[in-house]
């Protein structure tokens, strides 16, 4: 779109070029099926190597594990583009990148790094992350799930996962337990699980109206028994899930305004060549105001996250500054796209156009990963110093 | 007062349309400057002589053959350096060759020999003192450049059918030459013809899009898309939505809104109604055709030609009619 | 093998162009850039043949101003070894004084091969490739659809209008790549970081004067409303000699 604030002159040419590039790709690859799949209800499984040759996946992680090793304004720019494909791709490479990948590159061993990452960069291994049980959606730390550590070191898991992104294709599950039969969240611990391991079961939760080219499943484990090193041994305590959360809602920040850009930018189109009245509706007030509202949002929304990409880049960021951008965002890109899908009249409803799958999308995304109340919440508390959530 | 050199295109003992274009607009160009001469150069396997007759009735006056075997298939680098040699010699104020593909191929050789450059791809020309004045489309079209070429000659390659033949008979004198290096020392040579062969192309590139819509009635009809697409010689195949939703042709082919997006030189739209959604797709397209059932249809809105009837009985026709303007270029 | 690509800046061509205030050129506001589509094949065919051939070399150069360097690196990024950007104010609208440069460059650089996109699409010349093969007296396969090559020779194969011919030639040689030739592949993500440690010279143009200059620069005359031609097959000749001589595209 239109760089009315020439916000790429504050982009350097590495920037300019990762984004140039995952955004061919989108155009090539993705834009032309993600209407067909999200009808099918299908996540488009054959662009997982072309993303990984790509490099997108954990692309912020060092190049020491087989990833590209960006700054974080980079990676954001990625998400931005996979998202103005769909949600759901972004979901998938967000889930891949920040809720596995990190996870075993700051909590795992350097045996487990190794053995993982180079593969899951490479798209060879696909992850999930189990942390939100049914009833323990915004109040992670009440989970039920429990691990027990047996006399021979060995863990044996019992409970369930909800909402699982990438569940039923996943090799392995990052999944957050309690230990020992402790009920206080500091016990809570990361568990690597292979999902052949017998006693995991994962299946996929139907009748999604949201989301529908992305997998979502239901996790169950029975009774799963874990080798020692199955343990992720720096993670301690329900942080450290929420510390991969603040990684995810970075990049959830900047995807949300790809999903924003990609309506405009049709509903932009579509006002120009669309003709009621003997004019393109582009020439009516009500749609230029429309557009005009759009765009200011979503520019506000590029330069909230590219300040923060420069503050988590310089180490600087903090977890109530990730609150304020996906609270902000994603609340924007939902209004972006409901108005862009208005605009666009009765196309609007059509698949053929993205506005309505945008707009379904956006809802989920507006939920997961800390509720758009639950950021405000965060946000109230920065603010009062009073905590409002119980 | 000036003499002007042509560069007459043969393939296969055959003149090409593309030679009598040359010809004629170095006669048009020798007439402007106050009656100088037309001079073409037609080089060939032997027995190419007989062509030069035909030369003359576009309005050269001096026809310059060069028989050699080892000219039967093209033969750049011994036309370049013979060219280049005749048209020193000659003292021509320009030399016209085609930007076919031998054109192109020869023309930028020739200037390079000489020292002079070149301007491709024209449309039109005129003299302007010492000087041609040419326009040229450029950035796929959308452009008109005026380019002034003022080095002599002044070489340019025009545009196939820029500029229609036009008769002007007279008895052309025939001098015979000889090439100037020999065809056997050239360090590239046409091992093979390949006679109505032609890559296929991608819907992204091509400069000829012939897409076809539900008005094709099936899958088995799009044979005569592709028979349309393969008379053009550089098309390729494309689709409406409707189309690839059916399962007729591959996605990747689909044009529109969430399809491709498409502005070739040409777009001959098929059985497509023109839903908004794919007019999104191809409406850049620097001349689009449509033929259609539905006189009222949207396509006709944005089309530059168009043909009202069934498209199942008036492809056949329109190709064979393609196949035979295409062979005389 | 040493592989020189020689490839140019140009706007999308998507993109609805408007004329600048001088009259000589598109204004440049809000265009997005990239190499040349053909060229981008070329400098994809050329990493190909090293990658399948064994060590070799892929070399890049453009001519122009500083603003060249972002197509540099991103040959570099999709894998070409190192850059040269001759330095120019402008690029000259002359065919044969780029040509000149780039001869000079590539005169004692050793290499088998140079490729070149068969034109560039902005300004549609298509006079470079086959100039600078003839200032370097190297033999010249121009718009090739397919290349073989194989101790010491190239075979190609060139699409005429409604024909081909399959070419032969010794190396070095020059080679102008057409459709039908790889895709240009995305710049991988690595690629772009390492890019950035890749060498990238810059050296002044040796250009030489010109005898090809633009006057002026217009947009075509607005579309003429459409009309139709006649019904049923009886139609398709007259539409056939519209398409000839008026539309121009057959």
């Amino acid at each position: 779109m239109q760089d009315l604030f020439d916000i790429d002159s504050a982009l350097s040419e590495e920037e300019r070029a990762v984004r140039a590039s995952v955004r061919q790709f989108v155009d090539e690859r993705i834009l032309p099926i993600i209407g067909d799949c999200y009808i099918e209800g299908r996540f488009p499984k054959e662009i997982i190597p072309g993303l990984a040759e790509l490099g997108v996946l954990g692309a912020n992680l060092p190049e020491e594990y087989g990833c590209a090793g960006l700054n974080n304004v980079a990676y954001g720019l990625i998400m931005q583009e996979l998202e103005r494909g769909d949600s759901g791709i972004r979901s998938f490479a967000s889930v891949q990148g920040a809720l596995v990948m990190y996870p075993i590159f700051a909590f795992g061993s350097e045996e487990q790094k190794k053995e993982y990452l180079p593969k899951m960069a490479a798209g060879e291994i696909i992850g999930c992350f189990g942390l939100t049980e049914s009833d323990y959606g915004s109040n992670p730390s009440g989970m039920i799930t429990m691990a027990n550590e047996q006399a021979d070191g060995s863990w044996v898991l019992n409970g369930g996962k909800m909402w699982i992104t990438n569940g039923s294709q996943a090799k392995i599950a990052i999944v957050w337990a309690k230990t020992n039969g402790d009920p206080s969240d500091k016990s809570i611990r990361g568990f690597i699980v292979p999902t052949n391991t017998p006693g995991f079961t994962a299946k996929d939760q139907k009748g999604k109206l949201s989301l529908r080219a992305s997998d979502t499943s239901e996790l169950v484990f029975q009774d799963v028994r874990l080798p020692k090193d199955a343990i992720l041994p720096k993670s301690g305590g329900i942080k450290s899930p929420l510390m991969c959360l603040t990684q995810a809602r970075y990049g959830i920040s900047w995807g949300v305004i790809g999903a924003a850009m990609a309506c405009y930018e049709e509903a932009l189109d579509y006002s120009k060549s669309r003709v009621m009245f003997g004019k393109a509706i582009g020439g009516f007030q009500l749609q230029q105001q429309r557009l005009a509202i759009m765009l200011t949002e979503i520019v506000k929304a590029q330069l909230v996250s590219l300040h923060l990409g420069r503050l988590k880049d310089s180490g600087k960021f903090t977890p109530q500054q990730v609150s304020f951008a996906k609270r902000n965002n994603c609340d924007i890109a939902t209004n972006v796209a409901r108005e862009a899908r208005r605009l666009l009249g009765a196309n609007g409803i059509l698949a053929e156009y993205g506005a309505m799958r945008h707009m379904a999308n956006l809802e989920s995304v507006y939920t997961y990963e800390g509720t758009h109340d639950i950021h405000t919440l965060i946000l109230g508390q920065a603010v009062t110093g009073l905590s409002a959530f119980t | 007062m000036a003499n002007i050199f042509a560069f007459a295109e043969s393939r296969g003992g055959a003149l090409r349309r593309v030679a009598f274009e040359t010809v004629s607009a170095a006669r048009a160009l020798a007439d402007a400057s106050g009656g100088g001469e037309v001079h073409a150069l037609l080089a060939g396997a032997a027995g190419v002589a007989a062509l030069a007759a035909e030369l003359g009735k576009y309005g050269a006056d001096v026809v310059i053959v060069v028989e050699h075997a080892g000219l039967a298939n093209t033969n750049v680098e011994a036309l370049a350096a013979t060219a280049a040699e005749r048209i020193k010699s000659g003292g021509y104020r320009a030399a016209i060759f085609s930007a076919s593909a031998q054109g192109r191929d020869l023309a930028p050789r020739v200037a390079a020999k000489l020292g002079v450059s070149m301007a491709g791809d024209v449309t039109t020309l005129e003299l302007a003192g010492d000087a041609l004045v040419v326009t040229h489309p450029a950035y796929a079209g959308k452009v008109i450049a005026t380019l002034k070429l003022t080095g002599s000659p002044a070489i340019v390659t025009l545009r196939p059918g820029a500029r229609a033949a036009v008769e002007a008979a007279r008895e052309a004198r025939v001098e015979s030459a000889q090439p100037v290096s020999d065809p056997a020392a050239s360090k590239l040579v046409v091992k093979e013809m390949v006679v109505g062969g032609g890559a296929k192309l991608d819907i992204g590139d091509a400069p000829v899009i012939v897409s076809g819509g539900r008005g094709l009635k099936s899958a088995e009809n799009f044979k005569l898309v592709e028979d349309l697409a393969a008379a053009f010689g550089n098309a390729a195949v494309g689709a409406t939505r409707a189309v690839t939703d059916d399962g007729w042709r591959p996605h990747s082919d689909q044009i529109g809104q969430t399809g491709r997006q498409v502005s070739p030189e040409l777009y001959v739209a098929l059985g497509i109604s023109g839903a908004i959604q794919h007019v999104a797709g191809m409406r850049n397209s620097r001349t689009i055709v449509a033929i259609n059932k539905d006189k009222d249809a949207p396509i006709f809105k944005v089309a530059d030609y168009g043909i009202v009837g069934d498209v199942i009985e008036i492809l056949p026709v329109l190709t064979a009619a393609v196949k035979e303007a295409r062979s005389k270029g | 093998m040493k592989i020189a690509v020689c490839i140019k800046r140009v706007p999308d061509m998507e993109t609805r162009f408007k004329i600048a205030a001088s009259g000589t050129a598109v204004d440049e506001a809000g265009l997005k850039y990239d190499m040349s589509d053909f060229d981008g094949y070329a400098v994809e065919t050329a990493l190909q043949l090293n990658e399948k051939q064994g060590p070799g070399e892929t070399v890049v150069i453009s001519l122009g101003p500083d603003v060249v360097q972002e197509q540099l690196r991103k040959a570099l990024s999709m894998g070409a070894d190192r850059a040269v950007q001759l330095k120019a104010d402008r690029v000259p609208t002359d065919g044969l004084s780029i040509a000149g440069a780039l001869a000079a460059e590539l005169k004692d650089g050793g290499y088998d091969l140079i490729f070149f996109g068969r034109q560039a699409v902005d300004s549609a010349n298509a006079t470079v490739g086959p100039m600078t093969a003839e200032l370097l007296g190297l033999p010249c396969a121009t718009a090739v659809s397919t290349l073989d090559i194989a101790n010491g020779r190239g075979t190609a194969r060139r699409d005429l209008e409604g024909a081909a011919e399959i070419v032969e030639f010794a190396l070095p040689a020059v080679v102008t790549i057409d459709e039908g030739m790889p895709r240009a592949r995305y710049p991988s993500l690595k690629g772009i970081m390492a890019a950035k440690k890749k060498p990238l010279e810059v050296k002044p143009a040796q250009l030489g004067a010109e005898s090809l200059t633009l006057e002026k620069m217009e947009l075509p005359p607005e579309r003429a409303a459409g009309r139709i031609v006649g019904e049923g097959p009886g139609a398709v000749p007259e539409l056939v000699r519209l398409l000839h001589t008026e539309a121009k595209v057959l």
